[in-house]
């Protein structure tokens, strides 16, 4: 266990909120019906293989990586969207229940924000009845201070920048614009007074101008109301601005992990340095960029499963410095390379850079 | 001479609720060689140039201005002249690879289409071309016998890519042609289209709302705001050191990784676009402003010279003349 302290050099991170521990989801794989007469079967796929997250009280860790890697199933899991195969996800302290009626509790503490506001909305519901329906489903008759339903629905809409509350009370969601629906989306969120919000990639829907003002309004509830984000994004320039931690996943793995100032300076994974080569800069396209497509979780390579790709292989570094059978044939785990910075990669053995 | 020069255009939506004025007199010029990228917020009015350079728009829209393709009047061409013109004069790629690309025709005969109805070349001629164009975007030329669902949501862009180029159009018009795809697949099909644009000399039109990846493949940059271009000049320079106070709000929400500006402190631009039909008096972007004054209400901006190669619709650019605040 990581003295939280310690992390990132960033005092405020409180206790574990979420710990999340060997988490592993397969997605069953089918064949058609005279493949499955014949006797052949599909391939599983591991969306998930063996993550281990811990998210802090007040903390803002992000879940990076390419689509297909897994962030988006892991973050299911952790709302108890997903039966996870294997593994252990615990809220404060307590083992989550794997019967969906006893998740009830939980979800009210875990809220999710999706990418997409238009299609987390109902469009024939008003916006008053999309942000009391929350508290509606999980009888919350009174807030913590006696307010009353009508009460709670103002605060929530004021907190999330709908002012004044009740002029949208009769509105739905239509009328607004695509900035405004994702802060009812958050007002929905925020109404059950969470610990935690689950946010997958939660302005890459809207316009770039209006990203900013959703993302300050999370950062604003970070410190007024000490809940834990976990955000899912495959936007390093958003970890940047947002995170505290940043792990990087890679087919079903954390392949990174540790304070968002190093993994986003100085990556010790060459995936991780790829995902930074990628991020667009002014001054052109020449730099090198990761061929080939995500790769397969049903076929996940042996060794290290980044080596089909791995520049380090590709360029002949791997074997010049010994290491190729091992990136090739053995598996491996997250190394500690410096407190709460975990690394992936025989390089750091030899304590070479990617 | 210029590829692509468009001067004063107008495009007027007509709608039941009344015209929607989506481009409110917008000029500029592409040459050989060169790539200009148009940004701004959906409902700016960007992706209705596109449409108004290739004439896509419905009949009752109304198009006013000058659009010059190579020497061509586009606005004036006959219908016949128009379908002879698309596609060998200017070519688009769009957002949605996936959902352009016929699903039940190979993508080979789909490129040969192309080919074949601008009777290019004869069909034998055109299959030699369609493998030698999926080359050149980097796919292998056997995947000529593939349907679109056998291909990846990079290699459908790679194929529309291919198809643009297949009569060897001026200029290419690139409407957000990686938005829908994955990070790195989003690199390297920039990193084709740029190439490709280089080797070939051809004139490209980048329109996209993500403004790091204009900086990345544009030579000069132009931004819109409410039908109109506020800022242009050349595209490191507008991205680093914005003079408009919109560009700076735009720039600003892109976050370069290790500046520590950025670090916990997201910036954004509050309040919506401004609705097209009712546009703000004045500088249409005063009421969002941060540096709004006094005379930004009642001045529409003109394109003033913001420094060498600048220029900027605002108050604050140098080349503004001097405005007297009226008395309150």
């Amino acid at each position: 266990m990581i003295d939280p302290a310690e992390v990132g050099g960033v005092p405020q991170i409180g206790p574990p909120v979420v710990e999340v521990d060997d988490l592993e989801v397969n997605f069953k794989g089918r064949v058609g019906f005279i493949a499955g007469l014949m006797g052949r079967k599909g391939y599983d796929a591991k969306a998930v293989d063996g993550v281990s997250l811990t998210l802090h009280e007040g903390e803002v860790l992000a879940l990076a990586g390419e689509s297909g890697c897994g962030k988006t199933t892991t973050a299911r899991a952790i709302m108890g969207l997903i039966v996870p195969e294997k593994g252990t996800i615990r809220f404060k302290g307590k083992v989550l229940p794997r019967a969906v009626g006893a998740l009830r509790p939980y979800r009210r503490q875990v809220q999710m924000v999706f990418q997409d506001p238009t299609a987390s909305l109902n469009p024939r519901q008003t916006i008053y009845e999309i942000v009391a329906e929350g508290l509606r489903i999980h009888n919350v008759n009174e807030g913590p201070n006696g307010e009353g339903e009508e009460q709670l629905v103002a605060q929530a809409l004021s907190r999330a920048g709908l002012r004044p509350p009740e002029r949208f009370y009769l509105l739905y969601p239509h009328e607004l614009s695509g900035g405004q629906r994702q802060r009812v989306v958050i007002a929905g969120a925020l109404v059950l007074d969470p610990s935690v919000i689950v946010a997958d990639e939660p302005v890459s829907n809207l316009d770039a101008s209006v990203r900013g003002e959703i993302l300050a309004l999370l950062m604003k509830f970070l410190e007024e109301l000490r809940i834990s984000i976990l955000i899912v994004t495959h936007d390093l320039g958003l970890a940047w601005t947002v995170a505290d931690r940043v792990a990087v996943m890679y087919l079903g793995r954390v392949v990174e992990i540790g304070p968002a100032e190093e993994v986003l300076q100085r990556p010790k994974h060459p995936y991780t340095k790829a995902l930074l080569n990628v991020v667009p800069k002014a001054g052109g396209t020449e730099r090198p960029i990761l061929q080939g497509e995500p790769p397969d979780p049903t076929r996940i390579p042996a060794g290290c499963r980044f080596h089909p790709r791995c520049p380090v292989v590709a360029t002949g570094r791997a074997e010049r410095l010994g290491i190729l059978g091992r990136c090739t044939g053995e598996d491996l785990a997250l190394d500690q390379i410096a407190p709460g910075h975990d690394v992936a990669c025989y390089l750091t053995e030899l304590g070479e850079e990617p | 001479m210029s590829v692509l020069s468009v001067r004063d255009l107008e495009v007027t939506y007509s709608t039941k609720g009344g015209d929607v004025p989506a481009v409110r007199g917008v000029s500029f010029d592409i040459g050989k060689g060169e790539v200009l990228g148009l940004a701004g917020e959906s409902g700016c009015g960007k992706s209705t140039i596109a449409g108004a350079i290739l004439r896509l728009h419905a009949a009752q829209t109304k198009i006013g201005g000058a659009i010059t393709l190579d020497g061509e009047d586009v606005l004036g061409l006959s219908p016949g002249k128009l379908r002879a013109t698309r596609w060998t004069g200017a070519s688009i790629v769009f957002q949605g690879a996936l959902h352009t690309l016929n699903p039940v025709q190979k993508v080979g005969d789909q490129i040969v289409e192309a080919i074949t109805v601008h009777h290019m070349a004869a069909d034998k001629e055109a299959y030699v071309r369609a493998g030698a164009l999926l080359e050149q975007v980097g796919l292998p030329p056997r995947r000529i016998d593939d349907y679109p669902h056998e291909l990846s949501g990079g290699q459908k862009q790679r194929v529309m890519i291919a198809m643009a180029l297949a009569c060897s159009p001026s200029l290419i018009i690139a409407d957000e042609p990686t938005t829908a795809l994955d990070v790195m697949v989003q690199a390297q099909v920039l990193k084709l289209l740029r190439s490709l644009q280089n080797d070939l000399g051809l004139a490209m039109l980048f329109i996209t709302h993500d403004l790091s990846v204009l900086v990345e493949v544009s030579d000069r940059l132009a931004i819109m705001y409410a039908g109109k271009i506020v800022e242009e000049g050349a595209a490191t320079e507008v991205f680093h050191t914005p003079v408009h106070p919109y560009t700076k709000a735009l720039a600003a929400a892109f976050p370069q990784i290790g500046d520590p500006r950025f670090r916990r402190h997201p910036s954004g631009l509050g309040g919506d676009p401004p609705d097209p039909q009712h546009i703000p008096s004045g500088c249409p972007f005063h009421p969002r402003c941060a540096e709004v004054t006094d005379v930004c209400p009642e001045i529409d901006p003109q394109l003033w010279e913001a420094g060498a190669g600048r220029r900027a619709a605002c108050v604050h650019a140098v080349g503004a003349p001097a405005f007297e605040a009226s008395q309150p």
